[in-house]
């Protein structure tokens, strides 16, 4: 990414691996629980973050100085809000069978923690490009976690990878049988927790 | 038709817990079940304002936003739902203004111990979570009442729980990468899967 200098590089790929949203800043994590049984639906629910979060950031850090203190809280959830009617009602007209599939968990990007965190700690006091690449970078962090959730999931819990069978019939046949745990929701925070796991033993973060 | 609620209540409590089976409300309980006491007081705000958003954000929806609502008004062709999420969160916002100003003037005793909590509410997922379910339902008004009661009551005793296992674990040897976040996630899991238990359970 040469076109960009160093610290924008910086804002954009932090929040990957070193500070990532979901297992370090403990942003988001309702929703990266739920869309994650299907690969198909945690991508589309990625690309919706992506969107939101990249378009709140820049549009809050463009008005930034002319939002007064008091009612700040406000002013962000009505802009979040109008960004994810429009995400919502774009995937409702061109994907409709995964919009039924996310059901409520579009609408609930507007309480994801990740999109308000990410408006009051970066974009209320940054210019909107920067605000811009932050949103970008967060989604992306975001989105890592949800797809890699959602590859055991799917794999242990369907023995798919984006509805491919990738188990062989042999296998099956053999006495292999899926883990029906993984499609539940407690599948879903051990494998969230293992993770979280790794990743902090691997980046030697320690919680205060 | 007390039956009828009385398994809706249950339901929402045990078989379909708001937070261990839809994952709703994970931040703050993941923020606030370091202590019982104050994960007491988070639970009570949030049984509280679900219970009166829930049929809130129903008659808005059934009244004004629906498909064919403003009939009343001379208008059967409009439809407004896709102005459900701004609609909700702008009730749950004034809803939890007005319960804090509420509290403040009757009961400052309770203002005092939950207040801290109810600006927190407003961008709490269960709050809207509960008000999307019960237009995806299609509850009626008592229903939608019952549920943000049970959906409250379920989220409440899954913080309060998670809470004391939390304090029971302090002295425990737990390895570094997993401090924190990673056990309770864990734990949680398990909590979930204990949970799973109650469902087939049908009154």
């Amino acid at each position: 990414m040469g076109f960009l200098s160093k610290k924008s590089q910086q804002v954009l790929t932090d929040p990957l691996i070193s500070n990532n949203p979901i297992a370090i800043q403990i942003l988001g994590i309702c929703s990266a629980l739920a869309v994650t049984v299907k690969m198909d639906t945690a991508v589309v629910m990625t690309l919706a973050v992506m969107f939101v979060l990249s378009l709140s950031n820049t549009v809050i850090a463009a008005i930034r100085k002319l939002i007064p203190n008091r009612v700040r809280i406000i002013v962000q959830l009505t802009i979040i809000a109008s960004l994810v009617i429009i995400a919502d009602q774009l995937l409702r007209a061109y994907m409709y069978d995964i919009s039924k599939q996310l059901s409520v968990f579009v609408g609930l990007i507007i309480t994801n923690c990740i999109v308000m965190g990410r408006a009051e700690a970066f974009a209320m006091q940054n210019p909107p490009g920067k605000a811009f690449l932050d949103g970008l970078g967060n989604a992306m962090g975001y989105g890592l976690i949800l797809i890699t959730v959602s590859f055991f999931r799917e794999v242990f819990g369907s023995g798919s990878v984006f509805g491919f069978q990738v188990i062989p019939q042999a296998w099956y046949n053999a006495g292999y049988s899926n883990a029906g745990l993984f499609v539940l929701s407690p599948g879903a925070f051990i494998i969230l927790g293992l993770f979280i796991w790794a990743q902090r033993s691997l980046t030697k973060f320690e919680e205060a | 038709m007390l039956e009828h609620y009385l398994s809706l209540v249950t339901k929402a409590i045990f078989i379909e817990n708001i937070l261990l089976a839809y994952f709703l409300g994970m931040c703050s309980f993941l923020a606030i079940s370091k202590k019982v006491e104050t994960s007491i007081g988070l639970g009570i705000a949030v049984v509280f304002v679900l219970t009166i958003t829930a049929p809130a954000n129903w008659l808005i929806h059934h009244f004004f936003l629906e498909e064919g609502a403003l009939s009343w008004a001379g208008l059967p062709d409009v439809d407004l739902s896709y102005l459900n999420f701004i609609a909700f969160i702008a009730v749950i916002a004034a809803m939890v203004q007005l319960v804090e100003m509420i509290l403040d003037r009757f009961s400052p005793a309770l203002h005092q111990s939950l207040g801290i909590f109810l600006p927190l509410i407003a961008v709490n997922c269960a709050i809207l979570g509960g008000s999307l379910f019960l237009v995806e339902r299609q509850y009626t008004f008592g229903e939608s009442t019952v549920f943000g009661f049970g959906s409250g009551m379920g989220w409440f005793l899954a913080i309060t729980s998670m809470a004391a296992i939390r304090h029971k674990l302090r002295y425990s040897d737990v390895p570094v990468g997993l401090r924190g976040l990673g056990i309770t996630m864990l734990l949680t899991g398990l909590l979930s899967m204990a949970f799973m238990a109650f469902s087939g359970i049908d009154l």
